[in-house]
Protein backbone atom coordinates (compact mmCIF):
# COMPACT_ATOMS: atom_id res chain seq x y z
CA UNK A 1 0.00 0.00 0.00
CA UNK A 2 2.80 2.33 0.92
CA UNK A 3 4.62 1.53 -2.30
CA UNK A 4 1.46 2.30 -4.26
CA UNK A 5 1.09 5.68 -2.53
CA UNK A 6 4.76 6.38 -3.14
CA UNK A 7 4.34 5.47 -6.82
CA UNK A 8 1.34 7.78 -7.15
CA UNK A 9 3.10 10.63 -5.35
CA UNK A 10 6.03 10.55 -7.86
CA UNK A 11 8.34 12.26 -5.40
CA UNK A 12 5.89 15.15 -4.99
CA UNK A 13 5.74 15.64 -8.74
CA UNK A 14 2.59 13.50 -9.06
CA UNK A 15 0.51 16.60 -9.70
CA UNK A 16 2.50 17.19 -12.87
CA UNK A 17 3.45 13.69 -13.99
CA UNK A 18 -0.02 12.13 -13.91
CA UNK A 19 -1.83 14.94 -15.74
CA UNK A 20 0.80 14.54 -18.49
CA UNK A 21 -0.01 10.88 -18.98
CA UNK A 22 -3.76 11.35 -18.57
CA UNK A 23 -3.79 14.17 -21.13
CA UNK A 24 -1.72 12.12 -23.56
CA UNK A 25 -4.17 9.23 -23.19
CA UNK A 26 -7.21 11.48 -23.62
CA UNK A 27 -5.82 13.16 -26.75
CA UNK A 28 -4.53 10.01 -28.46
CA UNK A 29 -7.51 7.78 -27.63
CA UNK A 30 -9.98 10.58 -28.37
CA UNK A 31 -8.44 11.30 -31.76
CA UNK A 32 -8.40 7.59 -32.64
CA UNK A 33 -12.07 7.17 -31.65
CA UNK A 34 -13.11 10.33 -33.51
CA UNK A 35 -11.28 9.21 -36.67
CA UNK A 36 -12.85 5.75 -36.50
CA UNK A 37 -16.33 7.10 -35.93
CA UNK A 38 -15.90 9.51 -38.83
CA UNK A 39 -14.89 6.61 -41.10
CA UNK A 40 -17.92 4.54 -39.95
CA UNK A 41 -20.27 7.46 -40.63
CA UNK A 42 -18.89 8.02 -44.12
CA UNK A 43 -19.09 4.30 -44.86
CA UNK A 44 -22.71 4.26 -43.78
CA UNK A 45 -23.52 7.37 -45.85
CA UNK A 46 -21.92 5.95 -49.00
CA UNK A 47 -23.65 2.59 -48.53
CA UNK A 48 -27.02 4.30 -48.09
CA UNK A 49 -26.49 6.31 -51.25
CA UNK A 50 -25.44 3.27 -53.21
CA UNK A 51 -28.57 1.44 -52.07
CA UNK A 52 -30.66 4.39 -53.18
CA UNK A 53 -29.16 4.53 -56.67
CA UNK A 54 -28.24 0.93 -57.60
CA UNK A 55 -27.72 1.74 -61.28
CA UNK A 56 -25.22 4.44 -60.49
CA UNK A 57 -22.49 2.96 -62.65
CA UNK A 58 -24.78 2.36 -65.57
CA UNK A 59 -26.19 5.83 -65.20
CA UNK A 60 -22.78 7.38 -65.24
CA UNK A 61 -21.78 5.35 -68.29
CA UNK A 62 -24.38 6.80 -70.68
CA UNK A 63 -26.07 10.15 -70.61
CA UNK A 64 -29.38 8.82 -71.94
CA UNK A 65 -29.78 6.39 -69.06
CA UNK A 66 -29.83 9.26 -66.59
CA UNK A 67 -33.33 10.31 -67.43
CA UNK A 68 -34.61 6.74 -67.05
CA UNK A 69 -33.22 6.09 -63.58
CA UNK A 70 -34.59 9.35 -62.29
CA UNK A 71 -38.19 8.16 -62.62
CA UNK B 1 6.72 41.66 -71.37
CA UNK B 2 8.53 44.41 -69.52
CA UNK B 3 6.12 46.89 -71.08
CA UNK B 4 3.18 44.80 -69.85
CA UNK B 5 4.66 44.78 -66.36
CA UNK B 6 5.07 48.56 -66.49
CA UNK B 7 1.45 48.95 -67.53
CA UNK B 8 0.30 46.72 -64.65
CA UNK B 9 2.39 48.63 -62.17
CA UNK B 10 1.05 51.97 -63.41
CA UNK B 11 -2.52 50.65 -63.20
CA UNK B 12 -1.97 49.38 -59.64
CA UNK B 13 -0.48 52.65 -58.47
CA UNK B 14 -3.27 54.67 -60.04
CA UNK B 15 -5.90 52.45 -58.39
CA UNK B 16 -4.13 52.61 -55.05
CA UNK B 17 -3.76 56.38 -55.15
CA UNK B 18 -7.43 56.74 -55.96
CA UNK B 19 -8.19 54.86 -52.76
CA UNK B 20 -6.06 57.08 -50.52
CA UNK B 21 -8.73 56.65 -47.87
CA UNK B 22 -7.55 53.09 -47.32
CA UNK B 23 -4.00 54.20 -46.55
CA UNK B 24 -5.45 56.69 -44.09
CA UNK B 25 -7.46 53.93 -42.40
CA UNK B 26 -4.37 51.78 -41.97
CA UNK B 27 -2.39 54.65 -40.45
CA UNK B 28 -5.30 55.60 -38.23
CA UNK B 29 -5.52 52.04 -36.93
CA UNK B 30 -1.77 52.06 -36.29
CA UNK B 31 -2.04 55.28 -34.24
CA UNK B 32 -5.07 54.12 -32.27
CA UNK B 33 -3.61 50.69 -31.50
CA UNK B 34 -0.32 52.24 -30.34
CA UNK B 35 -2.16 54.78 -28.20
CA UNK B 36 -3.94 51.98 -26.34
CA UNK B 37 -0.65 51.03 -24.70
CA UNK B 38 -0.04 54.20 -22.64
CA UNK B 39 -3.68 53.95 -21.56
CA UNK B 40 -3.20 50.28 -20.69
CA UNK B 41 0.18 50.25 -18.95
CA UNK B 42 0.18 53.79 -17.57
CA UNK B 43 1.90 57.00 -18.67
CA UNK B 44 5.25 56.45 -16.89
CA UNK B 45 7.89 57.68 -19.39
CA UNK B 46 10.40 54.99 -18.36
CA UNK B 47 7.92 52.16 -18.94
CA UNK B 48 6.86 53.61 -22.27
CA UNK B 49 10.47 54.01 -23.39
CA UNK B 50 11.09 50.38 -22.46
CA UNK B 51 8.15 48.96 -24.44
CA UNK B 52 8.10 51.48 -27.33
CA UNK B 53 10.20 49.48 -29.87
CA UNK B 54 8.13 46.33 -29.52
CA UNK B 55 4.81 48.20 -29.39
CA UNK B 56 5.59 50.17 -32.53
CA UNK B 57 6.63 47.10 -34.50
CA UNK B 58 3.79 44.89 -33.29
CA UNK B 59 1.07 47.48 -33.92
CA UNK B 60 2.54 48.34 -37.33
CA UNK B 61 2.28 44.64 -38.25
CA UNK B 62 -1.33 44.48 -37.06
CA UNK B 63 -2.18 47.61 -39.04
CA UNK B 64 -0.60 46.06 -42.14
CA UNK B 65 -2.86 42.98 -41.67
CA UNK B 66 -5.87 45.23 -42.32
CA UNK B 67 -4.63 46.20 -45.75
CA UNK B 68 -3.98 42.76 -47.26
CA UNK B 69 -7.55 41.62 -47.76
CA UNK B 70 -8.20 44.16 -50.52
CA UNK B 71 -4.99 43.30 -52.37
CA UNK B 72 -6.54 40.91 -54.93
CA UNK B 73 -10.18 40.76 -53.85
CA UNK B 74 -11.64 43.61 -56.01
CA UNK B 75 -9.82 42.40 -59.13
CA UNK B 76 -10.92 38.83 -58.41
CA UNK B 77 -14.57 39.79 -58.03
CA UNK B 78 -14.92 41.98 -61.13
CA UNK B 79 -13.00 39.53 -63.29
CA UNK B 80 -10.08 41.82 -64.13
CA UNK B 81 -7.71 39.38 -62.40
CA UNK B 82 -8.52 36.85 -65.12
CA UNK B 83 -7.83 39.48 -67.75
CA UNK B 84 -4.50 40.29 -66.12
CA UNK B 85 -3.63 36.58 -65.99
CA UNK B 86 -4.15 36.39 -69.76
CA UNK B 87 -1.74 39.25 -70.45
CA UNK B 88 1.79 38.37 -71.61
CA UNK B 89 3.25 39.34 -68.22
CA UNK B 90 3.54 36.38 -65.82
CA UNK B 91 1.35 36.31 -62.71
CA UNK B 92 4.51 36.59 -60.61
CA UNK B 93 5.04 40.03 -62.14
CA UNK B 94 1.49 40.98 -61.25
CA UNK B 95 2.17 39.93 -57.65
CA UNK B 96 5.34 42.03 -57.58
CA UNK B 97 3.47 45.05 -58.93
CA UNK B 98 0.66 44.57 -56.41
CA UNK B 99 3.14 44.17 -53.55
CA UNK B 100 5.03 47.29 -54.63
CA UNK B 101 1.80 49.28 -54.84
CA UNK B 102 0.83 47.94 -51.42
CA UNK B 103 4.18 48.91 -50.01
CA UNK B 104 3.92 52.45 -51.38
CA UNK B 105 0.35 53.01 -50.21
CA UNK B 106 0.25 51.08 -46.91
CA UNK B 107 3.76 50.40 -45.63
CA UNK B 108 5.31 53.76 -46.51
CA UNK B 109 2.65 55.73 -44.58
CA UNK B 110 3.30 53.45 -41.59
CA UNK B 111 7.01 54.25 -41.79
CA UNK B 112 6.19 57.96 -41.80
CA UNK B 113 3.81 57.62 -38.86
CA UNK B 114 6.12 55.42 -36.76
CA UNK B 115 8.57 58.17 -35.63
CA UNK B 116 5.69 60.45 -34.65
CA UNK B 117 4.30 57.68 -32.48
CA UNK B 118 7.83 57.07 -31.24
CA UNK B 119 7.92 60.62 -29.88
CA UNK B 120 4.57 60.11 -28.17
CA UNK B 121 5.75 56.81 -26.65
CA UNK B 122 8.96 58.45 -25.38
CA UNK B 123 11.23 56.34 -27.60
CA UNK B 124 14.86 57.26 -26.76
CA UNK B 125 16.54 59.42 -29.39
CA UNK B 126 19.02 56.71 -30.48
CA UNK B 127 16.12 54.49 -31.49
CA UNK B 128 14.66 56.61 -34.27
CA UNK B 129 17.16 55.94 -37.05
CA UNK B 130 17.14 52.13 -36.61
CA UNK B 131 13.33 52.23 -36.31
CA UNK B 132 12.97 53.93 -39.68
CA UNK B 133 15.79 51.96 -41.31
CA UNK B 134 14.45 48.67 -39.93
CA UNK B 135 10.95 49.40 -41.14
CA UNK B 136 12.23 50.42 -44.57
CA UNK B 137 14.17 47.14 -44.83
CA UNK B 138 11.59 44.87 -43.22
CA UNK B 139 8.27 46.09 -44.63
CA UNK B 140 8.92 44.77 -48.19
CA UNK B 141 8.89 41.27 -46.65
CA UNK B 142 5.60 42.08 -44.93
CA UNK B 143 4.01 43.30 -48.16
CA UNK B 144 5.20 40.20 -50.03
CA UNK B 145 4.18 37.68 -47.34
CA UNK B 146 0.85 39.47 -47.07
CA UNK B 147 0.43 39.09 -50.83
CA UNK B 148 0.94 35.33 -50.45
CA UNK B 149 -1.68 35.21 -47.69
CA UNK B 150 -4.11 37.34 -49.71
CA UNK B 151 -3.69 35.11 -52.76
CA UNK B 152 -4.22 31.95 -50.69
CA UNK B 153 -7.42 33.20 -49.05
CA UNK B 154 -8.91 34.63 -52.24
CA UNK B 155 -12.59 33.73 -52.23
CA UNK B 156 -12.44 32.04 -48.83
CA UNK B 157 -15.11 32.28 -46.18
CA UNK B 158 -14.11 34.68 -43.35
CA UNK B 159 -11.10 35.60 -45.47
CA UNK B 160 -9.92 38.52 -43.32
CA UNK B 161 -9.50 36.68 -40.04
CA UNK B 162 -8.07 33.65 -41.81
CA UNK B 163 -5.57 35.91 -43.57
CA UNK B 164 -4.30 37.24 -40.23
CA UNK B 165 -4.09 33.70 -38.84
CA UNK B 166 -1.94 32.64 -41.80
CA UNK B 167 0.28 35.71 -42.08
CA UNK B 168 1.06 36.59 -38.45
CA UNK B 169 3.13 33.43 -37.75
CA UNK B 170 5.05 33.98 -40.98
CA UNK B 171 6.09 37.56 -40.17
CA UNK B 172 7.34 36.82 -36.64
CA UNK B 173 11.01 36.96 -37.74
CA UNK B 174 10.49 40.50 -39.09
CA UNK B 175 9.04 41.59 -35.75
CA UNK B 176 11.89 40.01 -33.80
CA UNK B 177 14.71 41.56 -35.81
CA UNK B 178 12.95 44.89 -36.25
CA UNK B 179 12.28 45.44 -32.57
CA UNK B 180 15.70 44.07 -31.64
CA UNK B 181 17.43 46.59 -33.92
CA UNK B 182 15.77 49.48 -32.08
CA UNK B 183 16.53 47.99 -28.66
CA UNK B 184 20.15 47.35 -29.63
CA UNK B 185 20.59 50.97 -30.69
CA UNK B 186 19.06 52.21 -27.43
CA UNK B 187 21.37 49.94 -25.46
CA UNK B 188 24.39 51.20 -27.39
CA UNK B 189 25.01 47.97 -29.32
CA UNK B 190 25.68 47.72 -33.07
CA UNK B 191 22.53 47.36 -35.17
CA UNK B 192 24.03 46.25 -38.45
CA UNK B 193 23.44 42.52 -37.85
CA UNK B 194 19.72 43.07 -37.23
CA UNK B 195 19.30 45.30 -40.25
CA UNK B 196 21.18 42.78 -42.39
CA UNK B 197 18.83 40.06 -41.19
CA UNK B 198 15.81 42.22 -42.05
CA UNK B 199 17.19 42.91 -45.51
CA UNK B 200 17.91 39.21 -45.94
CA UNK B 201 14.36 38.27 -45.02
CA UNK B 202 13.03 40.82 -47.49
CA UNK B 203 15.30 39.47 -50.23
CA UNK B 204 14.16 35.93 -49.51
CA UNK B 205 10.53 37.08 -49.62
CA UNK B 206 11.25 38.87 -52.89
CA UNK B 207 12.43 35.61 -54.43
CA UNK B 208 9.87 33.21 -52.98
CA UNK B 209 6.83 35.40 -52.32
CA UNK B 210 5.83 36.18 -55.94
CA UNK B 211 6.33 32.54 -56.86
CA UNK B 212 4.09 31.25 -54.05
CA UNK B 213 1.47 33.96 -54.53
CA UNK B 214 1.53 33.36 -58.30
CA UNK B 215 0.88 29.65 -57.76
CA UNK B 216 -1.95 30.49 -55.36
CA UNK B 217 -3.51 32.93 -57.82
CA UNK B 218 -3.26 30.41 -60.63
CA UNK B 219 -5.17 27.79 -58.70
CA UNK B 220 -7.71 30.36 -57.50
CA UNK B 221 -8.40 31.27 -61.14
CA UNK B 222 -8.48 27.62 -62.24
CA UNK B 223 -11.84 27.08 -60.55
CA UNK C 1 4.92 1.62 -55.23
CA UNK C 2 3.68 5.18 -54.69
CA UNK C 3 2.42 5.33 -58.24
CA UNK C 4 0.49 2.09 -57.80
CA UNK C 5 -1.29 3.54 -54.78
CA UNK C 6 -2.93 6.10 -57.03
CA UNK C 7 -5.90 3.79 -57.48
CA UNK C 8 -8.24 4.47 -54.50
CA UNK C 9 -9.60 0.92 -54.46
CA UNK C 10 -6.09 -0.51 -54.27
CA UNK C 11 -5.18 2.02 -51.62
CA UNK C 12 -8.24 1.02 -49.59
CA UNK C 13 -7.30 -2.64 -49.75
CA UNK C 14 -3.70 -1.97 -48.76
CA UNK C 15 -4.71 0.45 -46.02
CA UNK C 16 -7.18 -2.06 -44.63
CA UNK C 17 -4.44 -4.66 -44.48
CA UNK C 18 -1.72 -2.49 -42.89
CA UNK C 19 -3.91 -0.52 -40.48
CA UNK C 20 -4.36 -3.31 -37.85
CA UNK C 21 -0.61 -3.99 -37.81
CA UNK C 22 0.16 -0.33 -37.24
CA UNK C 23 -2.51 -0.02 -34.55
CA UNK C 24 -1.40 -3.13 -32.65
CA UNK C 25 2.25 -2.18 -33.03
CA UNK C 26 1.48 1.26 -31.64
CA UNK C 27 -0.42 -0.21 -28.69
CA UNK C 28 2.41 -2.63 -27.92
CA UNK C 29 5.18 -0.04 -28.18
CA UNK C 30 3.32 2.58 -26.16
CA UNK C 31 2.38 -0.03 -23.54
CA UNK C 32 5.99 -1.17 -23.18
CA UNK C 33 7.21 2.43 -23.13
CA UNK C 34 4.70 3.29 -20.40
CA UNK C 35 5.91 0.44 -18.25
CA UNK C 36 9.56 1.42 -18.75
CA UNK C 37 8.84 5.13 -18.30
CA UNK C 38 6.73 4.88 -15.16
CA UNK C 39 8.04 1.80 -13.35
CA UNK C 40 11.50 0.83 -14.53
CA UNK C 41 13.46 3.97 -15.38
CA UNK C 42 15.09 5.75 -12.45
CA UNK C 43 14.38 9.28 -11.31
CA UNK C 44 16.74 11.92 -12.63
CA UNK C 45 19.24 13.26 -10.09
CA UNK C 46 18.40 16.85 -11.05
CA UNK C 47 14.77 16.72 -12.13
CA UNK C 48 13.62 13.92 -9.83
CA UNK C 49 10.47 12.09 -10.88
CA UNK C 50 9.43 15.03 -13.09
CA UNK C 51 11.77 13.60 -15.73
CA UNK C 52 8.98 11.12 -16.52
CA UNK C 53 7.09 13.96 -18.23
CA UNK C 54 9.89 13.94 -20.81
CA UNK C 55 8.88 10.47 -22.01
CA UNK C 56 5.69 12.02 -23.39
CA UNK C 57 6.94 15.52 -24.11
CA UNK C 58 9.99 14.73 -26.24
CA UNK C 59 8.32 12.10 -28.49
CA UNK C 60 5.36 14.48 -28.93
CA UNK C 61 7.78 17.20 -30.04
CA UNK C 62 9.39 14.78 -32.49
CA UNK C 63 6.00 13.87 -33.86
CA UNK C 64 5.04 17.54 -34.22
CA UNK C 65 8.01 17.99 -36.57
CA UNK C 66 7.72 14.61 -38.32
CA UNK C 67 4.02 15.21 -39.00
CA UNK C 68 4.75 18.67 -40.40
CA UNK C 69 7.43 17.20 -42.66
CA UNK C 70 4.90 14.58 -43.75
CA UNK C 71 2.24 17.22 -44.48
CA UNK C 72 4.74 19.29 -46.47
CA UNK C 73 6.03 16.30 -48.44
CA UNK C 74 2.51 15.17 -49.24
CA UNK C 75 1.61 18.72 -50.26
CA UNK C 76 4.60 18.82 -52.60
CA UNK C 77 3.52 15.46 -53.98
CA UNK C 78 0.09 16.84 -54.68
CA UNK C 79 1.22 20.12 -56.23
CA UNK C 80 4.24 18.96 -58.20
CA UNK C 81 3.50 15.34 -59.11
CA UNK C 82 -0.29 15.65 -58.91
CA UNK C 83 -0.58 12.36 -57.06
CA UNK C 84 -4.31 11.90 -56.41
CA UNK C 85 -3.86 10.70 -52.82
CA UNK C 86 -1.26 13.27 -51.76
CA UNK C 87 -3.62 16.08 -50.78
CA UNK C 88 -5.80 13.55 -48.96
CA UNK C 89 -2.75 12.38 -47.00
CA UNK C 90 -1.75 15.94 -46.08
CA UNK C 91 -5.28 16.81 -45.04
CA UNK C 92 -5.59 13.63 -42.97
CA UNK C 93 -2.24 14.14 -41.22
CA UNK C 94 -2.57 17.82 -40.26
CA UNK C 95 -5.03 17.39 -37.35
CA UNK C 96 -2.96 14.50 -35.99
CA UNK C 97 0.15 16.66 -36.13
CA UNK C 98 -1.71 19.51 -34.46
CA UNK C 99 -2.79 17.13 -31.68
CA UNK C 100 0.82 16.08 -31.04
CA UNK C 101 1.94 19.72 -31.09
CA UNK C 102 -0.73 20.61 -28.54
CA UNK C 103 0.33 17.67 -26.38
CA UNK C 104 3.93 18.84 -26.61
CA UNK C 105 2.97 22.37 -25.53
CA UNK C 106 0.85 21.33 -22.55
CA UNK C 107 3.35 18.74 -21.31
CA UNK C 108 6.12 21.30 -21.69
CA UNK C 109 4.08 23.61 -19.51
CA UNK C 110 3.45 20.82 -16.97
CA UNK C 111 7.19 20.19 -16.86
CA UNK C 112 8.02 23.87 -16.62
CA UNK C 113 5.87 24.53 -13.55
CA UNK C 114 7.95 22.41 -11.13
CA UNK C 115 11.26 23.06 -12.95
CA UNK C 116 11.06 26.75 -13.80
CA UNK C 117 8.39 27.76 -11.30
CA UNK C 118 5.94 29.05 -13.90
CA UNK C 119 3.49 27.44 -16.31
CA UNK C 120 4.88 29.22 -19.30
CA UNK C 121 8.35 30.46 -20.12
CA UNK C 122 9.16 32.17 -23.40
CA UNK C 123 11.79 29.57 -23.97
CA UNK C 124 13.03 29.32 -27.56
CA UNK C 125 11.85 25.75 -27.97
CA UNK C 126 8.38 26.29 -26.49
CA UNK C 127 7.92 29.45 -28.54
CA UNK C 128 8.87 27.77 -31.82
CA UNK C 129 6.50 24.89 -31.07
CA UNK C 130 3.75 27.44 -30.36
CA UNK C 131 4.34 29.03 -33.76
CA UNK C 132 4.30 25.57 -35.35
CA UNK C 133 0.94 24.96 -33.69
CA UNK C 134 -0.45 28.08 -35.35
CA UNK C 135 0.94 26.96 -38.71
CA UNK C 136 -1.01 23.71 -38.28
CA UNK C 137 -4.16 25.62 -37.36
CA UNK C 138 -3.74 27.86 -40.40
CA UNK C 139 -3.38 24.81 -42.65
CA UNK C 140 -6.51 23.18 -41.19
CA UNK C 141 -8.54 26.40 -41.36
CA UNK C 142 -7.49 27.02 -44.97
CA UNK C 143 -8.51 23.52 -46.12
CA UNK C 144 -11.97 24.13 -44.65
CA UNK C 145 -12.41 27.72 -45.86
CA UNK C 146 -13.62 27.14 -49.40
CA UNK C 147 -16.83 25.86 -50.90
CA UNK C 148 -14.87 23.68 -53.33
CA UNK C 149 -12.67 21.24 -51.38
CA UNK C 150 -10.14 21.08 -54.23
CA UNK C 151 -9.43 24.78 -53.91
CA UNK C 152 -8.91 24.47 -50.15
CA UNK C 153 -6.56 21.52 -50.36
CA UNK C 154 -4.40 23.17 -53.01
CA UNK C 155 -4.23 26.52 -51.19
CA UNK C 156 -3.33 24.69 -47.98
CA UNK C 157 -0.64 22.72 -49.81
CA UNK C 158 0.99 25.96 -50.99
CA UNK C 159 0.79 27.26 -47.41
CA UNK C 160 2.50 24.10 -46.14
CA UNK C 161 5.36 24.62 -48.57
CA UNK C 162 5.67 28.31 -47.63
CA UNK C 163 5.76 27.12 -44.02
CA UNK C 164 8.63 24.72 -44.75
CA UNK C 165 10.73 27.62 -46.02
CA UNK C 166 9.66 29.79 -43.12
CA UNK C 167 9.98 27.34 -40.21
CA UNK C 168 13.82 27.40 -40.16
CA UNK C 169 13.78 31.22 -40.33
CA UNK C 170 11.29 31.39 -37.48
CA UNK C 171 13.29 28.83 -35.49
CA UNK C 172 16.51 30.76 -36.03
CA UNK C 173 14.99 34.12 -35.17
CA UNK C 174 13.27 32.78 -32.05
CA UNK C 175 16.47 31.08 -30.85
CA UNK C 176 18.35 34.27 -31.42
CA UNK C 177 15.65 36.38 -29.73
CA UNK C 178 15.81 34.03 -26.78
CA UNK C 179 19.55 34.34 -26.24
CA UNK C 180 19.08 38.10 -26.49
CA UNK C 181 16.46 38.35 -23.78
CA UNK C 182 17.51 35.73 -21.28
CA UNK C 183 21.03 34.46 -20.75
CA UNK C 184 21.57 30.74 -20.70
CA UNK C 185 20.53 30.30 -17.08
CA UNK C 186 17.63 28.10 -18.09
CA UNK C 187 18.22 24.49 -17.29
CA UNK C 188 18.69 22.32 -20.34
CA UNK C 189 16.04 19.70 -20.80
CA UNK C 190 18.49 16.84 -21.18
CA UNK C 191 22.14 16.41 -20.41
CA UNK C 192 24.76 15.72 -23.06
CA UNK C 193 24.53 11.96 -22.65
CA UNK C 194 21.26 10.14 -22.03
CA UNK C 195 21.47 7.04 -19.91
CA UNK C 196 20.15 3.90 -21.68
CA UNK C 197 17.49 3.42 -19.00
CA UNK C 198 16.02 6.73 -20.20
CA UNK C 199 16.76 6.23 -23.87
CA UNK C 200 14.68 3.06 -24.22
CA UNK C 201 11.35 4.44 -23.03
CA UNK C 202 11.96 7.55 -25.17
CA UNK C 203 12.67 5.55 -28.33
CA UNK C 204 9.84 3.09 -27.73
CA UNK C 205 7.38 5.91 -27.12
CA UNK C 206 8.55 7.70 -30.25
CA UNK C 207 8.15 4.50 -32.29
CA UNK C 208 4.71 3.92 -30.78
CA UNK C 209 3.64 7.48 -31.57
CA UNK C 210 4.88 7.09 -35.17
CA UNK C 211 2.92 3.85 -35.64
CA UNK C 212 -0.13 5.49 -34.06
CA UNK C 213 0.28 8.40 -36.48
CA UNK C 214 0.39 6.00 -39.42
CA UNK C 215 -2.71 4.12 -38.28
CA UNK C 216 -4.81 7.23 -37.59
CA UNK C 217 -3.72 8.91 -40.84
CA UNK C 218 -4.78 5.81 -42.80
CA UNK C 219 -8.19 5.79 -41.12
CA UNK C 220 -8.65 9.51 -41.79
CA UNK C 221 -7.53 9.13 -45.40
CA UNK C 222 -10.12 6.41 -45.95
CA UNK C 223 -12.78 8.61 -44.36
CA UNK C 224 -11.79 11.59 -46.52
CA UNK C 225 -11.90 9.48 -49.69
CA UNK C 226 -15.36 8.19 -48.76
CA UNK C 227 -16.55 11.70 -47.94
CA UNK C 228 -15.37 12.80 -51.36
CA UNK C 229 -17.20 9.89 -53.00
CA UNK C 230 -20.39 10.70 -51.06
CA UNK C 231 -20.11 14.27 -52.26
CA UNK C 232 -19.68 13.21 -55.87
CA UNK C 233 -22.66 10.87 -55.60
CA UNK C 234 -24.82 13.59 -54.05
CA UNK C 235 -23.88 15.90 -56.91
CA UNK C 236 -24.79 13.20 -59.44
CA UNK C 237 -28.15 12.74 -57.76
CA UNK C 238 -28.86 16.46 -57.97
CA UNK C 239 -28.01 16.24 -61.66
CA UNK C 240 -30.37 13.31 -62.19
CA UNK C 241 -33.18 14.95 -60.25
CA UNK C 242 -32.98 18.04 -62.44
CA UNK C 243 -35.36 18.02 -65.40
CA UNK C 244 -33.84 16.29 -68.40
CA UNK C 245 -34.74 19.19 -70.64
CA UNK C 246 -32.18 21.29 -68.82
CA UNK C 247 -29.46 19.14 -70.38
CA UNK C 248 -29.57 19.40 -74.13
CA UNK C 249 -27.27 16.38 -74.52
CA UNK C 250 -29.44 13.90 -72.64
CA UNK C 251 -32.28 13.29 -75.07
CA UNK C 252 -34.54 10.35 -74.22
CA UNK C 253 -34.25 7.01 -75.97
Amino acid sequence: MDRMAEFLAMGNYGGYVWPTYILAAVILVGLAIQSRRWLRNEERAVRAMEAEAPHRRAAAASGSARGETAR
Amino acid sequence: MIAALGLILRRELRLALRQAGESATVVLFFILAALLFPLGVGPSPATLARIAPGVLWATALLAAMLSFERLFQPDFEDGSLEQLALSPAPLEGLVLAKALAHWLTAAAPLIVAAPVLGVMLNLPAEGFVPLIAGMALGTPAISLIGAVGAALTLGARRGGVLLALLVIPLVIPVLIFGAAAVEAAIGGFPVRAHLTALGGISLGALVLGPWAAGAALRQALAE
Amino acid sequence: MIQRLANPARFNRLAGRTMPWLAWGAALCIGAALWLALAVSPADYQQGEAVRIMYVHVPAAWMALVAYAFVALASAGGLVWKHPLAHVAAQAAAPVGAAFTFLCLVTGSLWGKPMWGTWWVWDARLTSVLVLFFLYLGFIALTAAFDEPQRGERAAAILALVGVVNVPVIKFSVDWWNTLHQPASVMKMSGPAIHPSMLWPLLLMALGFTLYFGAVVLVRMKALLLARRARAMAMAQVHRAAPAAAEPGSAHG
